[in-house]
């Protein structure tokens, strides 16, 4: 049977119609869970990089979060900024980093996600630092947790948008992102050196120092991606760093 | 149009017949064994191999399998005779996208982390042969309330073989069913996991030996 052009073109239409329809709806009425989820799962991973959160619920998360994070803008010079052009507060959380990503250093907003004890916040444990750069098929992210020297990470996060599973999808394993912890981001001198991922996944011990880990094998280029991703950002963080050490320094005599 | 497509096993309906008469049984117990999409027709190899290290993601996949295959059965069984003969595939192609993205948004609303490890493979239900196989082969010539059996059926025999893989997986790669660990609450504390079965190798091995004591017992043999 041999329909007419006519007819094809009817059916298709609204076939389109009502099958487009039905996702533009599924799509409203589930937005509202779906951001919530959103939310709850950059809390978790903010949360990951200073806390074991596999364990905790989706409102223990939550009010872990409310009881132990306070969270800031600052600008590339360290300065605290508290309200965007027109005058409206920011609000770190809602800060859009792939959005920012685009736009030059300079004039990027950078959330900090300052770890404390619980209900006080000046007993500060960590400072967690969101990052933002490109593995081999697309985004890479991650949170950073600096240790109260400023210099050692406490613990790192990294997730990822496209990269292949088994290979540089590995950024997301607890074991490859404890391999972070205890590195130095400052040399001897005090000069930024970050940490950088090595080629390959059984390195010598000799190539392994407090500035250099085990790579991925299979995925050299999304540890490459990493490694760049922490650099650039440790380098914009640099403002800020160096603005809370020179506080602290102060302090402390 | 639908003789072409209908399978020749087609029998001629009698009036009010039972819900669940012989033949209609039989529409949902072949594909678990004696026509099983993956180890009989060899289809949906990819996702029965990537899904397939933990029970849990897995469970889900065949959940969101079996919903796909019922409803796309249904629904291009109810338009059968609507649907143009020469743009059938796009067709049934767009009513499983659609059907496919919906299972993906409300994982992405009501279990996020699940989206987020099933992500890719959610999105490739679509292209599994195993749904498009059944329209193409059954739903374009079949009654609606056949066409649900028939998806089931084979979204079931799916389901198992996927299940049956993840078990043996997750308990000698990483000593758990369901993230629980089996070894350690038995008192046996240094189980040696095997890191092959971690790989989609492991997946290769088990199928294989699924296949081999199926047919051994079946003695089904390829012509």
């Amino acid at each position: 049977m041999q329909q007419s052009n006519t007819y094809i073109i009817v059916f298709t239409a609204i076939l389109t119609i009502i099958l487009g329809g039905l996702l533009s709806l599924a799509n409203q009425g589930l937005k509202p869970m779906q951001d919530k989820s959103i939310e709850i799962d950059t809390k978790k991973q903010i949360l990951g990089a200073v806390v074991d959160v596999s364990e905790m619920s989706n409102q223990q998360i939550l009010d872990y979060y409310n009881g132990t994070i306070k969270s800031i803008v600052v600008d590339y010079n360290g300065e605290l900024i508290e309200t965007d052009e027109k005058g409206s507060p920011i609000v770190a959380e809602e800060v859009n980093i792939p959005k920012n990503f685009k736009q030059q250093p300079e004039d990027r907003q950078y959330p900090v996600f300052i770890y404390h004890a619980e209900g006080n916040d000046d007993a500060v444990e960590a400072y967690i630092l969101p990052m933002y750069g490109t593995g081999l098929w697309g985004p890479i992210w991650g949170y950073v947790a600096l240790e109260t020297d400023l210099n050692t990470i406490k613990g790192a996060v990294f997730d990822h948008e496209t990269e292949t599973p088994g290979l540089g999808a590995r950024i997301t394993e607890k074991e490859v992102q404890q391999r972070f912890e205890n590195k130095q981001i400052y040399d001897e001198n005090g000069n930024l050196e970050s940490v950088y991922m090595l080629k390959g996944e059984s390195n010598p011990e000799s190539a392994l120092d407090e500035h250099h880990i085990n790579g991925m094998s299979g995925a050299t280029i999304t540890g490459k991606g990493l490694s760049d991703m922490l650099k650039s950002y440790f380098s914009y963080y640099q403002g800020y760093i160096e603005k809370v050490k020179s506080e602290k320094s102060v302090a402390s005599l | 149009m639908s003789e072409e497509t209908a399978e020749k096993t087609l029998v001629k309906e009698k009036k009010a017949e039972e819900l669940l008469s012989r033949r209609r049984k039989k529409i949902i117990a072949d594909p678990l064994n004696d026509d099983n999409p993956i180890t009989v027709q060899v289809l949906g190899i990819c996702s029965a191999l990537a899904v397939t290290t933990q029970m849990k993601p897995t469970l889900t996949m065949a959940v969101a399998v079996i919903f796909v295959m019922v409803f796309s059965n249904l629904l291009i069984s109810l338009i059968r005779n609507l649907i143009p003969t020469r743009v059938r595939i796009i067709v049934q192609l767009a009513v499983v996208a659609t059907l496919v993205t919906l299972v993906s948004e409300v994982l992405k609303a009501y279990s996020f982390d699940m989206y987020k490890q099933l992500s890719v493979f959610v999105g490739l239900i679509i292209t599994n042969c195993i749904v498009m196989g059944r329209l193409e082969a059954y739903a374009l010539g079949n009654k609606p309330y056949d066409s649900i059996l028939d998806g089931l059926g084979n979204g079931l025999g799916y389901s198992w073989i996927i299940l049956a893989i993840a078990f043996f997986r997750e308990l000698l790669g990483a000593g758990k069913l369901f993230g629980f660990p089996v070894f350690e609450a038995m008192g046996i504390q240094s189980f040696p996991t095997n890191g092959l079965m971690v790989t989609p190798v492991g997946a290769f091995i088990i199928l294989g030996l699924i296949i081999w004591v199926q047919r051994a017992k079946t003695g089904y043999v390829e012509h």
